[in-house]
């Protein structure tokens, strides 16, 4: 008889480990394993992401042990500590640290623990059981009740009421339904739904699948940015595993349910994480979104109904289906429920992904789990929801952050980037780089956003080398308003945002660039500025050149 | 626009043409696979060009005006050769605050190459992407294909100068 594992290795090979060599760590530990003896009772895996990126590569231990800055050359020094509780040495990284310990973790839950590309593990940490609960005990419209009491909203940003968006689905006409999960994390400084879908594949596939069983789909697509071949790889993986072990596909597991999963592949266009365009896309076309209503829960995909949602949205569906809709009511506040996972980045210390009930502070979660902002600089701003957020300052620190805090502060908390902004930072630079951001990517369709997106542009340009006047500031103020007001979708409709928190919380940045002909951080060129259109889309004709 | 159960010859006789089919054939041959087809041809020849587009087009039954469409829409797609090494210099948020335009600045004036452009002598091309997502080890660059995490303007220098230096 086998002896029983004592112990496991765990190296992450998510992809910014993966960039630094993990794959070639984990060999090597393989080998030091082995080496050592220890091969019978020791496992050494690949996991999915760990968190603390900046630390990377990282490995760690069951029992106990998390190493830092793993090279290939360490094995030996590793192999050395197996079976302690707590790592030390110069590898050592303190497991105690707020970053690992005020941490509540659902959707990442399994996120370093298991292997991303072994189904078996997935299954063997509860996976599919809740697949398995609502395919045998409960009627569709039980399933959308449980979703509905938990409370979770869109995780993407828009923070629809998940359960309602089901029902609608479901109550929806017709013989055919779809379901779309919306991995086209495009928000620059987002990385939640990456590491997911890199970490724990499976868990996405299974709440796509008892999302089609409570609307009546049979089909579903995952759209998911072509920028992220590693996470295309592991759902490829996921998907032909499920399908061999009738967790997908036909008949699946041993039920009359039919649901089978296709990966679409986006092609780096930012405006495809909206419904509409994601659906024009998922087509075959341009990704040019339309007017809504009709919504894509009464017609979407080729006209039927169909349910999108958000990568860390499914993430949960499972959790809520074996817990009950109670057990994730009970976390998080009033409005916004359970937890919320935030991509932490940009100067502060510990940077990487972050999961903490919602209501925890801006402060809770910078100073505290993400250890401050390093090399003795001040923090100037936090810029949340990418470029359909804003920046907040120092002063809004104590606001909780969740779908209604922040949008009091004129900022959103949106699909989860959290960039830390330091005194180097000029914030009009800041806010131009978001509409320039904006304007490279509006799809070209509807003049407010295509040429609204140019002129603010070329405002703040104009602005940031010190040849901006007052007028200037009424005429941005002017734009921004037309610009939020009358675009056709959320990315013309949020891309003032930058401009309008900065102004709001930074005004004395603009007004030293007009006034005195200065940029305070020293960061922006007086008298050099482009001349508008250059390096940018043309004014007519929209798309790009 | 094809008849039906006629498909149209491939532009040329390169066998890796069959790929591209097999893509074609995956998705039904059905104008919806449009993207899937054009990643394929992206994919094994480097970048789409006007001959790519008519037999993608004709072979999905799709007006050839929608497959430029198509492609001049996505940003990932090019309608240029690549050069025989790409630098991609992430300039997504953190890696923007973090200083990833001074790097971009530095490979472009050493270089002499604008971004989207390629080398005269077809060696490098330097594009720049809008957020890989790999924020926690910003800022970052990919090398042929190979994401480098927290790299300096050093870095890709000596990285672009190997590639330049280079027998062609």
């Amino acid at each position: 008889m086998r002896a029983a594992l004592e112990n496991e290795v765990r190296v992450c090979v998510a992809a910014g480990c993966m960039s630094m060599k993990s794959d070639q760590v984990l060999a090597s530990l393989k080998a030091g394993v082995e080496k050592a003896g220890l091969g019978a009772k020791c496992r050494v895996k690949g996991v999915g992401c760990l968190g603390l990126c900046s630390c990377g590569p990282l490995v760690s231990t069951a029992s106990g042990c998390i190493f830092q800055g793993v090279q290939p050359g360490d094995a030996a020094e590793i192999v050395g500590q197996l079976g302690r509780k707590e790592a030390t040495g110069r590898l050592a990284l303190n497991a105690d640290i707020p970053f690992f310990k005020r941490q509540q973790k659902i959707v990442l839950e399994n996120s370093g623990l298991i292997d991303p590309e072994r189904v078996e593990e997935y299954i063997a940490a509860d996976g599919y059981d809740a697949l398995a609960k609502v395919l045998t005990t409960m009627r569709p419209h039980e399933v959308v009740e449980q979703v509905t009491k938990s409370g979770l909203r869109g995780r993407g940003g828009g923070g629809f009421p998940t359960g309602l968006k089901w029902a609608t689905v479901a109550k929806a006409p017709g013989p055919e339904k779809y379901v779309i999960c919306n991995a086209d994390e495009g928000d620059p400084g987002a990385f939640m739904d990456r590491s997911v879908l890199e970490s724990d594949p499976h868990r996405v596939l299974e709440g796509m699948a008892i999302a089609a069983y409570a609307t009546g789909a049979k089909l579903g697509y995952i759209y998911v940015r072509v920028e992220y071949p590693l996470a295309v790889k592991r759902l490829r993986t996921a998907v032909r595993q499920a399908e061999a072990n009738g967790l997908l596909g036909l008949n699946i597991l041993g039920t009359t349910f039919n649901f089978h999963i296709e990966l679409r592949l986006g092609a780096g266009a930012f405006v495809c994480g909206e419904e509409t365009a994601l659906i024009a896309s998922v087509e075959g076309r341009r990704g040019l979104p339309r007017p809504r209503p009709p919504y894509p829960s009464e017609r979407g995909v080729w006209g039927c109904p169909t349910l999108i949602n958000n990568v860390e949205t499914y993430a949960n569906v499972a959790p809520i289906l074996r817990n009950g809709g109670d057990w994730f009511a009970s976390i998080g506040t009033e409005k916004s429920k359970g937890t919320k996972v935030f991509a932490l980045a940009g100067k502060v210390k510990n940077t990487g992904l972050v999961e903490v009930a919602m209501g925890a502070t801006l402060r809770e979660i910078i100073m505290e789990i993400g250890g401050g902002v390093p090399g003795g600089r001040k923090l100037k701003a936090v810029q949340t929801g990418g470029p359909s957020g804003g920046c907040v300052s120092e002063a809004q620190l104590d606001m909780p952050v969740d779908y209604d805090s922040l949008v009091k502060a004129g900022a959103v908390m949106g699909s989860g980037g959290m960039i830390v902004i330091d005194d180097s930072a000029c914030m009009v630079d800041v806010a131009r780089y978001f509409t320039e951001f904006c304007m490279s990517e509006s799809c070209g369709k509807c003049i407010p956003c295509r040429v609204g997106t140019v002129h603010i542009n070329s405002l703040l340009e104009k602005i940031a080398s010190g040849e901006g006047t007052a007028d200037d500031l009424s005429l941005l103020d002017e734009l921004c308003d037309m610009v939020k007001n009358a675009s056709l979708c959320g990315l013309g409709q949020t891309a003032p945002n930058s401009v309008i928190t900065t102004l709001r919380y930074f005004r004395d940045e603009y007004m030293a660039h007009i006034e005195k002909k200065a940029c305070p951080a020293g960061v922006c060129r007086m008298g050099v500025s482009a001349p508008a259109g250059a390096d940018s889309a043309p004014v007519a004709g929209g798309g790009k050149d | 626009m094809s008849a039906e159960g006629s498909k149209p010859a491939p532009p040329s006789g390169d066998k890796r043409w069959r790929i591209v089919e097999a893509t074609m054939r995956r998705v039904g041959y059905d104008p919806s696979g449009l993207i899937e087809a054009l990643h394929s041809v992206q994919e094994t020849f480097g970048y789409l060009d006007d001959a790519s587009l008519r037999f993608v087009a004709h072979s999905l039954n799709v007006p050839q005006s929608r497959a430029m469409g198509v492609a001049t829409f996505y940003h990932y797609f090019t309608l240029k050769p690549p050069g025989k090494h790409t630098c991609v210099v992430c300039l997504g948020t953190a890696c923007y605050i973090k200083g990833s335009t001074a790097i971009l600045d530095a490979v472009k004036e050493k270089l002499r190459v604008g971004v989207g452009e390629t080398t005269p002598d077809g060696r490098v091309s330097l594009l720049t992407a809008r957020c890989l997502g790999a924020c926690g080890i910003a800022p970052a660059v990919v090398y042929d294909g190979d994401v480098a995490a927290r790299q300096t303007r050093d870095d890709a220098l000596k990285r672009t100068n190997e590639w330049m230096r280079e027998d062609a």
